[in-house]
């Protein structure tokens, strides 16, 4: 395939970058929001090509037979470390990275036209673009990563972007301290992959993905048995690893920067903290998945945290009040269920029913990131409506802003998991999974999916139904409406993309190994799974959809649940504990005193025992020839009486 | 003897001198400092390129352009010179800091004063790293400390007396170690009945010092470079002397003379006593592995920005030693990217500092917010510096730190390993105190209304930080250009401490 086409795709969004970032501030808004949203738009067609280039076109660099292969574009060297190890940079086509140059090129696209509404007159709006051109090299850099120090560049440039457009109201101290959080807690993560990546390379001698997931044996044999404290080498290399998936993609313990990040504009929470950024831990243990087969300890850890996850963000997400917080915890919620359908994928280096899990976590991703993209970007139409995040300044919109409606009950009926929206495939594929793995993971994962449809309808009902308070009176005569052109347009195609997603026979594109299959429905798994998700819908509408005390009595009942739910089962409150408490006064103050009392005391105490002994001393250069004949003399008598005494 | 291109590197800075001296007002001072650095810095550009043509053409040596003329003869002294890559990287490190240094002195008062002992203590830098006599080394190595103690005492802030004089004493303490070094590596330089020789190259290929004055001589030296690479514990005169100092000579001293001791380090005492280095290296990795978490825990905790980046060079210059410690070709390399890394974007954190400080007269965080707001220009400026001070890839710390860490863990000990994961930490630790600078100083509400009336950046003032910037930006992305340049001194056969690996 011809190289000019994939440099494009990178380039076009980095020259953007530049472009708006140095000249931007001289421009009209419209022109730079134009320019921005033509340059993604050109990134979105150049990358459908490349896309269906390698889906479809049947060049035998691509597929053999009904084996997708991975294909390198280029590769060039970056940086050379050792004769062995260097990092690359390069273009790497295989089904998830194609996939995924779908999805981030779709959202980020929509995420641009959404933005001319939504960010209209907001002052730094060219900087708001410039962010998004950067973000959007980075991510699509570190899907197409060739080189696992590629993808660890790119992860770090995500994180600043996202750090950037976090922090982008800059003078509200809410999205300061939001934007640090965010970044000092995925670098702290990252921590954790940039050791995995040293251990891996050190004992592999390779940092290029392809010679290692194209031969996990030789992998295996190049750690010959190396161990510390009671796990393989290998094992620690890839929890490491999976440790900087952790940050990124907000798995227990370190979720807590996500729902935070919600302080940037909410069309950034669509695209990086919804559909693309936090999705990049799963990606990543995607892309080295046939090692993590080698390690059931590695893949167990990543169930485990999974489902802890998914349960824990599927219980908060029941007791919030801002609307972008219920979606940030369910996005934390989803995402652990793709953690979890790759953890369940394979088992003493046999991947489980063809490596369902991995497909199944891979069209999860790939319709999560649509309907999670439309739900947010719904969100962020009723803000702009209502002016508040939170539901209680809402109720009743359904008849105010019909589109909105519509298209944000779609969203809501995919992620419940209804047929036939998109939900609806992709989660039964993951349940099915599970199930094949282990019955307690079938069940455990069947009740989160239950609660995702209950907290999902709660929100629903709240936002549209319930009550419909005096908005004329509130709003000055303002009622509100549904968003201009530029806004709903997004949400209707997302809408559409949301409710046909479903349908695509994804495993014909997207395996663990290549091999292409036909993906069978479980009826059984699907049909109970759907039923209680209705149950679900049916319960939180009898307490939702109609202003009434049931759950305030609900809530009542059992208040202690509510009220841990509600402010986050106090990790918060922990973190601040640790990083407060124990990191600043513990460690670093103590050290500060330290520098200056005691290494700087010494230094200080020389240079004052010098100054005194030379006080004391200072004497004996009196320039007095008095004093100089008077110890003469003395010394003279001195000498003689000991020579006297020796003598006698 | 001006035949040979190296020599020019000191003669200039002596015509600045000469010119500097004669200048009535403040425009030909300028017209001299900026003329006279620029010139500096083209002769080093024109020398890497001949160089890298050199090299292409196969010449082999481990130093090229060496020349040497006798000095004093009866202890064989020689204004000896030559250079390699790590050499050149360093002279054009300091010419870029130079004109960004000079640039950002643009409305220093006493300007002539300034100039002549900026330009006196840059001659020193310059003969330092052309110089391959350790005598004429030392003592341009001398020459270039003692101008700080008057530029600081003069032009500086705050308690600029004891700050002066504790950087100049605890430096010339490092000196005295030194020279106890030198001195003993001279009298040891020759196998028996051959002449004496300061002369770096043939003390290595002689390689007669002896094992046992070898693990005398290597503490010496290293710890009296040490001093000057900010090396726990004997780094506190940086975050008074930092403090104090005026805008130009904190970036001088940060950028450049921070350098000398690494560069004097990896030159001196492990190219010279390579045995002594792989014996003791771990006493010496133990002590810098502490400079650069104990720098960075205590830059997080600092409320004046010129004690943030001071403790924060610390830590970065620490990583330098510790890389340099390691003995391995990628670590090494890794140490000097670092050099060229840190020189720069610390002098970008000067520059910023100096330029926020001279508009509102405080430095502490706690008296300042919502810069971004007033002063977007060198705010960014100073986001930059900060992404590029934690890491970020695309500008120059990001590839310094990884080729640092991925060449430290090469070594299979538990010893080594422990300790590179506790330096890896620091990046963690970094991005804590520069965020909180950035969230305290740029973003956030304006905290004093007082400084609503403030102009952004003059036109010098967006020389000097763009021209660094774009520095910091060209190793972040291009850094096999810079690590190529480097590799070549790294050979096992030149470096016979690789060879004990």
């Amino acid at each position: 395939m011809d190289i000019t086409i994939p440099i494009l795709i990178l380039a076009i969004p980095l020259f953007m970058f530049i472009f708006l970032g140095l000249v931007g501030v001289k421009m009209s808004h419209k022109l730079a929001g134009t320019l921005g949203t033509l340059g993604m738009g050109t990134v979105l067609i150049l990358s459908y090509y490349t896309a269906f280039t390698y889906y479809f076109s049947g060049n035998p660099a691509f597929i053999d037979g009904t084996n997708r292969l991975q294909a390198v574009i280029f590769d060039q060297t970056w940086l050379q470390f050792t004769p062995s190890l260097a990092i690359k940079l390069g273009f790497l086509l295989d089904p998830i990275s194609a996939m995924m140059l779908i999805v981030i090129p779709t959202i980020s696209f929509m995420v641009h036209v959404y933005s001319l509404g939504y960010m209209h007159g907001e002052k730094g709006f060219q900087r708001y673009y410039a962010f998004l051109s950067l973000f959007s090299f980075s991510m699509l850099g570190l899907v197409v990563a060739t080189n696992i120090f590629q993808m660890y560049i790119f992860w770090e440039l995500v994180g600043a972007s996202s750090f950037l457009l976090i922090g982008f109201f800059y003078t509200l101290p809410s999205a300061v301290s939001a934007c640090k959080k965010a970044f000092i807690v995925t670098r702290f993560a990252d921590l954790g992959f940039l050791i995995g990546i040293l251990v891996l390379s050190f004992y592999t001698r390779e940092l290029d993905f392809l010679p290692m997931t194209q031969n996990p044996a030789g992998v295996l044999a190049s750690f010959e048995g190396a161990s510390f404290l009671g796990a393989s080498a290998l094992t620690w290399a890839l929890v490491l690893i999976f440790t900087g998936g952790m940050g990124k993609s907000a798995m227990l313990p370190l979720h807590i920067w996500l729902p935070d990040a919600m302080e940037g504009p909410t069309p950034v929470s669509a695209l990086i903290h919804a559909a693309t950024m936090v999705v990049a831990g799963v990606y990543l243990v995607a892309r080295l998945f046939p090692l993590y087969m080698l390690e059931d300890a590695a893949l167990m850890f990543i169930t485990v945290v999974g489902a802890a996850t998914a349960f824990y963000a599927a219980m908060v997400a029941c007791a919030q009040i801002d609307i972008k917080r219920i979606l940030a915890f369910s996005t934390i919620s989803q995402i652990a269920f793709m953690m979890v359908s790759l953890g369940v994928a394979s088992r003493n280096n046999v991947a489980i029913h063809e490596g369902l899990g991995y497909m199944a976590s891979m069209f999860h991703l790939f319709t999560h990131a649509m309907f999670k993209a439309l739900l947010f970007l719904g969100a962020g139409a009723l803000i702009h409506a209502v002016h508040s995040n939170n539901y209680t300044a809402m109720g009743g919109l359904r008849k105010y802003m019909p589109v909105t409606h519509i298209t944000f009950l779609i969203g809501c009926l995919a992620i419940a998991g209804i047929f036939p929206f998109a939900g609806f495939w992709s989660k039964d594929e993951i349940l099915a999974a599970c199930f094949a793995n282990g019955t307690f993971w079938g069940i455990w994962m069947m009740m989160v999916a239950a609660m995702t449809a209950f907290y999902m309808f709660r929100m629903y009902f709240l936002v549209f139904w319930w009550d419909n308070p005096d908005y004329e009176k509130e709003h000055h005569g303002h009622r509100p409406h549904d968003p201009g052109l530029a806004m709903s347009l997004p949400l209707v195609f997302l809408a559409l993309v949301s409710t046909v997603a479903g349908f695509i026979h994804f495993g014909e594109f997207v395996t663990f190994d290549g091999h292409e299959y036909q993906i069978h429905i479980n009826w059984a798994i699907a049909g109970l799974s759907m039923g209680i998700a209705v149950v679900s819908i049916i319960f939180a509408g009898w307490l939702y959809a109609k202003k009434n005390d049931r759950p305030k009595r609900m809530a009542d009942s059992c208040r202690w649940l509510w009220t841990a739910a509600h402010r986050r089962f106090y990790w918060d409150e922990i973190y601040l504990f640790i990083t407060r408490r124990i990191i600043f006064d513990g460690i670093c103050k103590p050290i500060a005193w330290f520098d200056r009392h005691i290494i700087d005391g010494t230094m200080d105490g020389l240079a004052f025992i010098t100054n005194k002994a030379s006080v004391a001393i200072k004497g004996f250069q009196s320039g007095k020839v008095q004093m100089y004949i008077w110890w003469y003399l003395m010394g003279a008598v001195v000498l003689g009486l000991i020579v006297a005494v020796c003598v006698l | 003897m001006f035949s040979n291109i190296l020599i020019y590197f000191v003669v200039i800075p002596l015509i600045m001198l000469l010119g500097l001296f004669l200048c009535r007002n403040i425009q030909q001072i300028r017209a001299v400092a900026v003329t006279g650095s620029v010139a500096l810095t083209a002769l080093s550009i024109w020398l890497l390129i001949d160089y890298i043509g050199l090299r292409h053409a196969g010449v082999t040596d481990p130093m090229l352009w060496v020349d040497s003329w006798e000095w004093f003869a009866p202890l064989n002294i020689h204004l000896a010179v030559g250079v390699d890559g790590i050499s050149i990287a360093m002279l054009i490190l300091t010419g870029v800091i130079l004109i960004t240094g000079s640039f950002a002195s643009w409305e220093i008062p006493q300007p002539k004063e300034f100039f002549l002992w900026l330009v006196l203590l840059s001659t020193g830098v310059y003969g330092f790293f052309i110089s391959i006599d350790l005598f004429t080394m030392f003592m341009f190595y001398e020459v270039a400390l003692i101008p700080m103690y008057l530029l600081i005492g003069v032009w500086g802030s705050g308690n600029k007396n004891y700050s002066a004089m504790k950087l100049t004493l605890m430096l010339m303490g490092g000196s005295a170690f030194l020279m106890l070094g030198l001195i003993g590596i001279y009298y040891h330089s020759a196998p028996e009945g051959q002449p004496l020789t300061w002369n770096i190259l043939e003390i290595a290929r002689n390689g007669a010092i002896s094992h046992g004055w070898q693990t005398f001589l290597f503490p010496m030296t290293f710890v009296g470079f040490g001093v000057l690479g900010a090396m726990f514990p004997f780094h506190t005169w940086s975050p008074d002397g930092h403090a104090s100092a005026p805008t130009a000579v904190s970036m001088l001293h940060a950028g450049v003379l921070m350098k000398l001791g690494g560069y004097g380090c990896f030159r001196v005492a492990i190219y010279l006593m390579p045995q002594a280095a792989h014996e003791l290296a771990w006493i010496f990795i133990i002590l810098t592995g502490i400079s650069v978490v104990y720098g960075a825990f205590s830059a997080c905790v600092q409320n004046d920005l010129k004690y943030i980046n001071a403790y924060s060079s610390v830590s970065h210059c620490g990583l330098v030693l510790f890389a340099i410690l390691m003995l391995n070709t990628t670590a090494m390399t890794g140490a000097i990217m670092q050099m060229l890394s840190h020189g720069l974007m610390t002098a970008l954190f000067f520059a910023l500092i100096g330029m926020i400080y001279g508009r509102t007269h405080t430095r502490d965080i706690r008296e300042m917010g919502g810069m971004m707001q007033i002063l977007p220009y060198l705010s960014v400026c100073y986001v930059i510096a900060g992404m590029a001070s934690l890491g970020l890839p695309g500008l120059s710390g990001f590839v310094a730190e990884m080729t640092i860490f991925v060449g430290s863990f090469q070594h299979a000990d538990l010893f080594h390993r422990i300790f590179v994961i506790v330096a890896c930490s620091s990046i963690v630790t970094t991005a804590v105190y520069i965020l909180r600078v950035v969230g305290k100083l740029l973003y956030g509400p304006v905290y004093d209304e007082h400084h609503m009336s403030l102009t952004d950046a003059k036109w010098w003032e967006r020389t000097s930080t763009a021209a660094l910037i774009v520095c910091v930006a060209a190793i972040g992305f291009f850094p096999n250009f810079f690590v190529d340049l480097i590799k070549f001194t790294f050979s096992p056969e030149i470096f016979t401490v690789l060879g004990l690996n």
